[in-house]
């Protein structure tokens, strides 16, 4: 199955007589088989080493069903998750787990497992799209800051490096209050908030990237700053930039949460898991377990099965960094 | 700002600056116990899964530490006040609520949950790393000229790799410094602890935005120090590294 590596110089017997003067010992760089990994091999590669970690497969598993659960669940079990009134009317607060409320009902009447469905929609939304914020903006600051160098680099840095100092969960607070919360501004928010790590990682990579014979190359031929950042240097980071932003996932959905328990979550009647999981604790004492536990287990759910796709993503993106 | 004249919190009628420095002592007596703590576990945590890898020790210590990691912070501090404060009664539910220093570490036993809480995700995190640096270093080649020299594996261990992964635990100390700040936030505002972070959650609530502002400077400020602190670490941790002339 693995082609005969060109690297590995024949043995003396082996040594075709007429070869031995320009070959064997001193292949070429570009010898057959190097160059003829294209980029749907090494997904595949990467995409083989994944699938071979258990606990990663697991946490993908786990990821889909979620969203399948929250998407797809409202679509065979209805549930009135957005009017206070008819809720309080239909059906009794705090009920415990029965066979119509399966997760019984918090402390407006809302049915729990329909709730669970409809802000988890909200959490992994956010999550996600802050993610998504997150890593554009800091990709690309990353690697414009890393690309042009200089004084350029050291003044987008030390904005990073203003930004860092500042504990994320203050400035979420400041943001949060200072505009309305909604879940459009909990992206941004959120999202604003979380570029910085990126951004750091990306002018890491750029700094290596930029002084690659095939960066120089597309310099020397004339192709734009533009060109080199987004068609050379992103496309080659993308290992890095993936990994993190698994990661960004997960940090987003716990820092919506700990919003959520500071009372600046998703405002009601809309909610988020973060939101519900602080209105539980709030009645804890009381003994209405089912109000916390269901929306606990899916969030640490999430998070782990996010960390262990992030931990399974960096060991196959550095297998194929080291086989280069 | 710099002569630490922060504005006016008209909703508490002081000074911003008097409102934060009565609670800076306070929150930095509960980030300094909770860290200490969290080092003291993580580090031999680490090492005793390093000792034990691949055995239900290390898989059951790393298990642990990805919940506690995913676990949201308030979520851990009211499930510790649950069943320690409420159902065993060890410790009090409500944290030293003493306006001075001396009055809250006359009160030992109320700091226990919050500083518990406060570390949990220290230690998870921490763990994790050390494990990873430790495996790390005991793959490197002084490790097995240490052995091959005939070095105890118990002087093999603390004195050649845990010295080493020390310096990588000390620059997670350093960039883990801003988050462990801003947990202080959510753990102060779950055992209404006087400090810092309980004053954000207020000033949050009262739409008390000079206080807020406030707040979130002196945090930095905190931040940049603890940073500097960690800078000064590594060069007792590592002889290699010498600040200054030689």
């Amino acid at each position: 199955m693995a082609p005969a590596d060109p690297f590995v110089a024949p043995t003396a017997g082996e040594l075709p007589v007429a070869q031995g003067v320009t070959g064997g010992a001193f292949p070429e760089p570009m010898a057959p088989g190097g160059e003829a990994r294209s980029s749907g091999s090494q997904l595949r590669q990467i995409a083989r080493t994944f699938i071979e970690n258990k606990l990663a497969v697991a946490g993908f598993v786990v990821l889909v069903l979620m969203v399948l659960f929250c998407w797809v669940g409202p679509v065979f079990y209805h549930t009135n998750q957005t009017n206070t009134q008819t809720a309080l009317l239909n059906s009794t607060q705090n009920a415990p787990p029965s066979g119509t409320n399966p997760l019984g009902t918090d402390e407006s009447g809302f049915d729990i497992l329909g709730r669970l469905m409809f802000g988890g929609q909200n959490s992994l939304m956010i999550g996600f799209a802050a993610a998504g914020v997150a890593t554009v903006l800091g990709v690309i600051w990353g690697a414009v800051s890393g690309y042009f160098g200089g004084v350029v680099d050291s003044v987008m840095m030390r904005i990073v490096d203003v930004f860092l100092s500042v504990p994320y969960i203050f400035l979420l607070v400041t943001l949060t209050v200072i505009f309305q919360s909604s879940v459009g501004l909990l992206i941004i928010v959120i999202g604003a908030v979380a570029w910085l790590v990126p951004a750091r990682l990306v002018r890491g990579e750029t700094l290596t990237l930029r002084v690659r014979e095939y960066v120089q190359a597309v310099r020397v031929m004339g192709g734009t700053g533009r060109r080199v950042v987004f068609r050379h240097i992103i496309p080659n980071a993308v290992g890095t930039i993936v990994v993190n932003a698994t990661f960004q996932v997960a940090d987003a959905i716990l820092a919506l949460a700990a919003l959520g328990f500071l009372g600046l979550g998703v405002p009601a009647p809309q909610t988020d898991w973060g939101s519900m999981l602080a209105d539980g604790v709030n009645v804890v004492t009381d003994g209405y377990w089912w109000e916390i536990y269901p929306v606990a287990i899916a969030i640490i759910l999430v998070v782990v099965a996010l960390n262990f796709i992030g931990d399974a993503l960096r060991d196959a993106f550095e297998v194929r960094l080291q086989r280069r | 700002m710099l002569h630490f004249n922060l504005g006016y919190s008209y909703k508490n009628n002081a000074p911003v600056s008097t409102l934060i420095f009565q609670r800076l002592p306070k929150t930095l007596v509960l980030l300094g116990l909770s860290t200490t703590f969290a080092l003291l576990v993580a580090i031999p945590l680490g090492i005793l899964q390093v000792v034990k890898r691949n055995t239900i020790v290390d898989y059951a210590a790393t298990g642990v530490s990805f919940v506690l990691y995913a676990a949201p912070s308030f979520l851990i501090g009211l499930l510790l006040i649950l069943y320690f404060a409420v159902d065993l009664r060890w410790f009090p539910v409500a944290a030293p609520s003493a306006s001075t220093v001396g009055g809250i570490l006359a009160d030992p036993r109320g700091l226990v949950l919050p500083v518990l809480t406060l570390a949990a995700v220290t230690v998870a995190s921490f763990s994790r790393y050390m494990r990873s640096s430790m495996m790390d270093v005991m793959t490197q080649d002084f490790i097995r000229t240490a052995r091959a020299k005939g070095a105890s594996s118990r002087r093999v261990l603390y004195g050649h790799a845990l010295r080493n992964a020390m310096i990588s635990i000390i620059t997670l100390l350093g960039l883990s410094i801003p988050s462990i700040v801003g947990g202080a936030v959510v753990t102060e505002t779950v055992f209404n602890y006087p400090g810092m972070g309980l004053l954000t959650y207020n000033a949050a609530l009262n739409l008390d935005v000079p206080l807020l502002i406030g707040t979130t400077f002196v945090a930095s400020l905190a931040v940049v120090i603890g940073s500097f602190v960690a800078d000064v670490l590594y060069a007792v941790v590592d002889p290699r590294i010498r600040y200054g002339s030689r």
